[in-house]
């Protein structure tokens, strides 16, 4: 197999710079490319939430940009100086900050990274496979990505900037250009625009994962042999594929109805502004969980991995994952108990909602499961995995109290909706971050230093409670989402000290990030070399040299069991990877 | 791998090729399973690095579905107004051609029988009986798109626009997706049919097969349109 190595190699060196790092078809460079373009756009949707947390600590007060420019210069009509006035934020610049940030994080950030960077990185090579089902699609996939970012950034730049009509884009606010009191409508047709275009592109990775999962698995690799993550991707395309059309239909109506006058979801026509907002959360709910299983799915890689031991109850996991992708939509009601919708329904949409909260316990429980009686080690990684466990289970049960009715009626629209998605969607984050901390050596061939990972962690933990957890008292105080200056109401007023303090939390929690941008960029070039297997983990891809060559393996795989079994008393050491086959399978103590 | 080639009678002895798919994308890999005695645990899926069904075909599948969700979205839509509306259509709504279109219902899935009578004949190995197939096939796809633009223009001179309230909307975007799917369709025929007429059309054809699930697609979704929007 030496030869088929070489072949590899040769092949790889043929490849010029622009096959290689640009129009690569290798499921891993793919999957590096979507890593930066989500991490960019990490970047830009975390300074606008850092804009939001200013508005809302120092309502109306300039950034302290102010002083950075001339007085010309705030006088001049550049874009800065009208977006900006004079550095400060403007009620129509507010409502676009909000929405872009959400709408950024959502589709821009933790989709790509989560799905686009570690579904196409991790797939192949975890299943065995030396590449994709379809590598040109898959290079389309990340290409047709590329106009909706643009799109998507050059939206603040139109008159009458950005979409400003939150990211759920409720009708007939977004349906009427007008409405927004803006100076152009193009800020939301832009945002519809991207958001059919990345639509395409997500179709396409559907079509890929899925098909690669089921047809290119190696030899051995039985359906519960899989990773869990593999399965949460899977799950997860399929999701993707089935949701992601009905949003593109929704959007493609709004889209009319702003610009050709039909009137899909404005009554003065004979529509129904309702209609959107079933047709949004009926792909929003399945959105939430494509969101969070991948995270779930790096989570039940790396407790067992840093617990050296199995996982709790595998098939559990997977057949919660299963529950959860049929539940999650049968639930979006429960985003509409304010709207005018009948209370039997409601009250149905309470249960189905209920009970999907049962399957994410399971998870959870399995995941404690996992760590009992283990040998626990707590690497980086591993501390990102159980701070997203621990996120998850706050937000998961703000959810429930969210998922009564008559508890919703009074919470709605509050920031304790606010404080519950940033639990879990923003806890999403340290999912994201803990799958980089882990397989940066295997992407890069680096480590990332342990140090700085390890102060990125704490104040990243510490500051995210101590921003978000406040606004479960702002909510329940009263205080509504998505207004642009709290002191414009009087029983605000006692609150903005709770307030202040988020905002400088939300400022810190923001600067601690720098930590993981030096990390990330330093150890990318002068990281220590990773080894083959670094964390002694059992998946396929650290078989594979780090990183891995094109073609990934330099011998087929051959899988001989599943993938958690650490500890096992039919080895010396205390973990037993996926190819490895053990002739005698006595309960003695050699291998 | 053999390439069709004009030929002026048929082949003396029709073999029947299984339409397998050369596998996309890398090669597979070792179709040996490996043995050993902790093997024995998982029965039933040791084939699974034999797939029963080629990539190309699970993956066009998988497409379908998101194709149905887009139509699911588009006819939940129309069924929310219909459904809803005491009077349908509106007062002072011209009424949707129903006979012409009936007959243009026949002209469509006629077409399906020929893409099928195409396939056969690419089964066989037959050439000319294959291009006669995909052109009647293309043939009958571009009257149905035709006669239904004929008839958006009858729609469209009685005053029926994409602005006549949700009756014009929820017809011309319904509609007017499943023709634009028609015609992305007949495209792919066209370009599928050059192929094969160039004699660079290898058996069996990937590409055919694909187009052919489309093409059926396309076809079966088009009554369940004409019941729900021009007869009920
Ligand atoms: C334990 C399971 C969960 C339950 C019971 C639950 C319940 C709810 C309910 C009832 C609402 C609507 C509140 C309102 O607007 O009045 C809501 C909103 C939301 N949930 Fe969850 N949720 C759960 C898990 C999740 C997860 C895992 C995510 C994301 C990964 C998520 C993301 C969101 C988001 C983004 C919103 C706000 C949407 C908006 O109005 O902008 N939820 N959740
Ligand atoms: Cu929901």
């Amino acid at each position: 197999m030496s030869e088929a190595g070489a072949a590899v190699h040769a092949e790889h060196e043929r490849e010029g710079f622009v096959r290689h790092y640009i129009f690569s078809k290798d499921h891993k460079m793919i999957g590096r490319q979507f890593l930066f373009a989500g991490l960019v756009m990490l970047i830009v949707g975390g300074l606008l939430a850092m804009m939001i947390r200013w508005q809302l600590g120092w309502p109306e007060t300039p950034l302290p940009i102010t002083g950075l420019f001339s007085e010309e210069f705030w006088d001049g009509d550049s874009w800065l100086a009208q977006t900006l006035p004079y550095g400060t934020i403007t009620s129509e610049f507010y409502n676009a900050l909000f929405s872009m940030h959400a709408t950024i994080m959502i589709f821009f950030v933790v989709v790509p990274i989560m799905v686009g960077a570690f579904g196409n990185f991790l797939v192949p090579i975890m299943i065995g496979a030396r590449d994709m089902a379809f590598p040109t699609l898959n290079m389309l996939s990340f290409w047709t990505a590329v106009p909706a970012y643009i799109l998507i950034l050059l939206s603040f730049f139109v008159p009458g900037g950005a979409a400003a009509a939150g990211w759920t884009s409720y009708s007939p606010l977004a349906a009427v250009p007008d409405y927004l009191g803006v100076a152009g409508p193009w800020g939301v047709n832009l945002w519809c625009i991207s958001l059919i275009i990345l639509g395409f592109s997500s179709l396409m990775g559907s079509i890929n994962y899925i098909t690669t999962i089921v047809n290119m698995r190696a030899p051995g690799m039985t359906w519960f042999r899989l990773p869990l993550i593999v399965w949460a991707i899977f799950i997860v395309s399929i999701l993707l594929l089935l949701a992601f059309p009905v949003l593109t239909a929704a959007l493609g109506m709004l889209l009319f109805d702003r610009l050709f006058g039909t009137h899909f979801f404005l009554p003065e026509g004979g529509g129904d502004p309702l209609l959107w907002q079933h047709l949004f959360w009926f792909f929003g709910h399945p959105e939430v969980y494509i969101l969070v299983l991948p995270a779930m799915g790096v989570t039940s890689e790396i407790l067992p991995v840093f617990a050296r031991k199995p996982i709790f109850g595998y098939r559990a996991m997977v057949y919660s994952m299963i529950a959860i992708a049929f539940l999650s939509w049968i639930v979006w009601g429960h985003h509409m108990f304010q709207s005018g919708m009948d209370p039997a329904l409601g009250t149905a949409f309470t249960l189905t909602t209920m009970i999907i909260a049962v399957p994410s316990a399971i998870k959870t429980f399995n995941w404690l499961g996992t760590l009992w009686g283990g040998s626990i080690r707590f690497p980086t990684p591993m501390l990102f995995a159980l701070g997203f466990v621990f996120l998850f289970t706050i937000g998961g049960l703000s959810g429930i109290f969210m998922a009564s009715t008559p508890v919703d009626i009074f919470i709605h629209d509050t920031y304790y909706i606010v404080a519950h998605i940033h639990y879990v969607v923003a806890g999403i984050i340290f999912g994201i971050f803990a799958a980089i901390y882990y397989w940066f050596p295997k992407m890069f061939g680096r480590m990332l230093n342990e140090t700085l990972g390890k102060i990125h962690f704490f104040l990243t933990f510490v500051f995210f409670n101590l921003t978000f957890f406040p606004m479960h008292f702002l909510g329940v105080g009263g205080h509504m989402r998505r207004i642009y200056n709290p002191l414009h109401y009087e029983f605000l007023e006692p609150l903005q000290g709770i307030n202040v303090f988020i905002s400088v939390m939300a400022l810190c929690l923001g600067a601690s990030q720098l930590f993981f941008l030096a990390n990330f960029l330093w150890s990318l070039f002068f990281g220590r070399r990773a080894s083959e297997n670094p964390w002694q983990a059992n998946t396929l891809e650290w078989t594979a040299p780090s990183p891995p060559p094109h073609g990934n393996f330099l011998t087929a795989p051959v899988v001989y069991r599943g993938p958690y079994e650490y500890s096992s008393p039919e080895v010396a050491e205390d973990w037993l990877p996926q190819t490895r086959r053990v002739e005698v399978a006595s309960a003695g103590g050699h291998g | 791998m053999t390439y069709l080639r004009f030929a002026s009678t048929a082949p003396p002895e029709v073999r029947r090729r299984p339409l397998r798919v050369r596998p996309q994308g890398p090669p597979p890999r070792v179709p040996e399973p490996p043995g050993g005695d902790d093997w024995g645990d998982h029965h039933g899926d040791e084939d699974a690095f034999r797939p029963p069904l080629s990539n190309a075909c699970l993956g066009m599948l998988v497409f379908l579905g998101a194709e149905t969700m887009f139509f699911a979205g588009l006819i939940g839509t129309f069924l929310v107004f219909r459904v809803a509306s005491e009077a349908w259509p509106p007062p002072a709504m011209p009424r949707l051609p129903v006979g012409v279109t009936g007959l243009n219902t026949l002209v469509l899935l006629a077409s399906a029988y020929t893409m099928w009578q195409a396939q056969q004949a690419a089964r066989r190995g037959l050439l000319r009986r294959l291009l006669h197939g995909l052109g009647l096939t293309a043939l009958l796809g571009v009257t149905f798109l035709l006669v239904q633009g004929y008839e958006w223009m009858r729609l469209l001179g009685f005053g029926l626009t994409l602005a006549s309230g949700v009756y014009g909307a929820t017809f011309y975007t319904l509609i007017g997706c499943h023709a634009l799917h028609v015609c992305g369709a007949v495209l792919w025929l066209l370009g599928v049919t050059l192929r094969a007429w160039r004699g660079r059309m290898a058996l069996p054809s990937t590409g055919l097969t694909l187009c052919g699930m489309y093409w059926y697609y396309v076809v079966g979704l088009w009554p369940v349109l004409y019941t729900l929007v021009y007869l009920a």
